[in-house]
């Protein structure tokens, strides 16, 4: 292809984003736009997947059977996330073996927040009320994503993931109407996961490098620091009606801005925990790489019997011919 | 034991079978050899747990002592849990996971297929919501079995370890203790020596097209209906009743 028939290529390409028509898998698009996607569309589904483990964590611990099934159903969901992810990931030409390589060769990423430990019951309504909730800014602006089968993949997501956020709630809720020990659970949960939360939209705009051309091609439609703030804006009151103090002593109500300014994130522990220096990387990575290891003579067998079955079935009909 | 006592633990004992298989499943959650596994096994952790739940709320209505699901469910001694000794297992590896299930799947249809006949109005209905819940255990257990019995070397010899050592325990299934026995003759619970037939004619059928043997050799180990347990109850019940028993009286 020569130099003029790519430029045309990428000019109408760029034209249908403009017009907010959905780029599908059999669609011309640049290779940038094709590794950007796999990029950001895996490293959601391993997030999907990664944070099954600090939930996973408290599973057999549970203090209710209620609170049991609803952890269980909720974990079900973001395996459930990962398994529709990877296939969206799959429609732009790379298998999933390929994915969960890069994922245990840390040559993927996922989101940062699940290097951090559940450490006491209410970790489990923090994840569900922060975690959750700080996703579903990222994924609601992701339903409308340019490219087809991720936007598809959103919307199912995002009502689950709404869902997991309002369950998160109301166990803290529950806790904070109960005992001081109760109370004070809610509060360490809140102290430890409030920080992490605002890392997960990601570096600031300023800093951050694959915005734009995100933004060009409409894989993104805010940026960080706007999701970031509408994030604040929304969870804070949620936090004062539970009875929580916000670990942030610079938090305040801007009236010209309306708008909620907030301290400085720290953005040196935000990168060594990408960087693969958090409290539970290496623990995270290795539960992951342990499965797989584990779990390589069942996929096997798997493997080796569907082809048995084939060749018994294909025996069978020419048999049947002769 | 009066006609209550027996019908409460009867009920117990179903419950204790439901939550037991349930918590082990959990521990499993996140590390399943494939995602696919990952959610499959928890949707029957979530069947199993959501059964126990029914069962353990009419338990509490039964005993009418002012005691709920989660008072039954977590606060109990070792011996007054009455599950069979199968379903306390522990997840040595895949192949165990499967067999246990497996065997347990099949008891838990042929049981509940019974139950609703039953003259005991709730026992019945719950066990006829379970019912299409437990059919697709048995076909997700069976599956497996098959797959890993005839898949490759490696599988079909680790499945039959599994198989081996799991095996003694299945008798305890079909074999009617006093409780099972007063609850026969109340017309409420079923007799157990009608399904063993059925029992062990589909575990062979899945068995041979998995192309694993049954062992021959007649051991047997019971006791859990009693309240007997092996090893593994009480560090399963460590776990599982921790935050209960660390901070009584709480809601959550
Ligand atoms: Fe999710
Ligand atoms: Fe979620």
């Amino acid at each position: 292809m020569d130099n003029s028939n790519l430029h045309n290529l990428e000019e109408k390409f760029q034209a249908k984003i403009d017009a907010e028509i959905k780029i599908e898998p059999k669609d011309w698009m640049p290779e940038k736009y094709r590794k950007t996607l796999i990029r950001q569309i895996s490293q959601h589904a391993h997030s999907e997947v990664v944070g099954m483990l600090p939930e996973g964590n408290w599973l057999t611990r549970a203090p209710s059977l209620n609170r049991k099934l609803i952890l269980l159903a909720k974990i079900q969901d973001e395996g459930g996330h990962g398994l529709y992810l990877y296939s969206a990931a799959e429609t732009l030409g790379i298998s999933r073996d390929e994915l969960v390589d890069q994922l245990l060769t840390g040559k993927a990423k996922y989101s940062s927040i699940f290097n951090y430990p559940s450490i006491n019951w209410a970790d489990i309504g923090a994840i569900g009320w922060l975690v959750d909730g700080a996703a579903i800014m990222n994924q609601v602006m992701l339903t409308r994503t340019s490219y087809g089968p991720y936007a598809r993949a959103m919307v199912r997501i995002c009502k689950e993931e709404s869902f997991h956020q309002r369950q998160g709630y109301e166990l803290l809720l529950t806790m904070s109407q109960g005992t001081d020990e109760q109370k004070e659970m809610v509060q360490d949960a809140f102290n430890r996961w409030w920080w992490p939360s605002l890392m997960m939209f990601g570096p600031s705009d300023k800093e951050s490098t694959h915005s734009a051309q995100s933004m060009k091609w409409k894989i993104k439609r805010k940026s960080n620091d706007e999701l970031r703030q509408a994030f604040v804006d929304a969870t804070v009151p949620q936090a004062e009606f539970l009875g929580l103090t916000v670990p942030d002593d610079q938090l305040k109500w801007n009236e010209e801005r309306n708008h909620y300014d907030f301290g400085p994130i720290d953005w040196d522990e935000f990168w060594s925990v990408v960087k693969g220096n958090g409290p539970c990387n290496r623990e995270r990575l290795k539960a992951r790489q342990k499965a797989h290891d584990e779990g390589a003579w069942v996929r096997e067998a798997a493997t080796a019997y569907a082809e048995k079955r084939r060749k018994r079935k294909a025996e069978k009909e020419s048999t049947q011919v002769a | 034991m009066t006609k209550k006592e027996a019908l409460y633990n009867y009920i117990i004992q179903t419950a204790d079978n439901n939550l037991i298989l349930g918590q082990r499943l959990s521990e499993l959650c996140g590390h399943g050899p494939e995602l696919e596994v990952d959610i499959g096994l928890t949707n029957i952790a979530l069947d199993l747990i959501g059964h126990a739940r029914s069962l353990y709320q009419y338990a509490a209505e039964i005993q009418n002592l002012g005691k709920d699901e989660d008072q039954l469910a977590f606060l109990r001694a070792r011996h007054e849990y009455f599950n069979v000794l199968l379903v306390e297992q522990p997840n040595e590896d895949f192949a165990y996971t499967i067999a246990r299930q497996f065997f347990f799947s099949v008891f838990n249809y042929l049981f509940y297929s019974e139950l609703q006949n039953s003259n005991d109005s709730q026992l019945a209905a719950i066990a006829e919501k379970s019912l299409k819940e437990v059919a697709y255990h048995i076909r997700y257990s069976s599956e497996w079995m098959i797959r890993l019995g005839d898949g490759t070397d490696v599988s079909h010899k680790k499945m039959q370890v599994a198989v081996d050592d799991l095996w003694k325990y299945t008798a305890e299934l079909y074999t009617m203790s006093e409780v099972d026995q007063l609850m026969l003759e109340e017309g409420i619970g079923i007799d157990l020596n009608k399904i063993k037939a059925l029992y062990l004619a589909k575990v062979e059928e899945v068995m041979e097209e998995a192309t694993l043997t049954i062992p021959t050799n007649g051991w047997t180990q019971k006791g859990g209906k009693e309240g007997q347990h092996t090893e593994h109850l009480g560090h399963i019940l460590t776990e599982m009743q921790w935050m209960q028993r660390t901070y009584p009286n709480m809601k959550w």
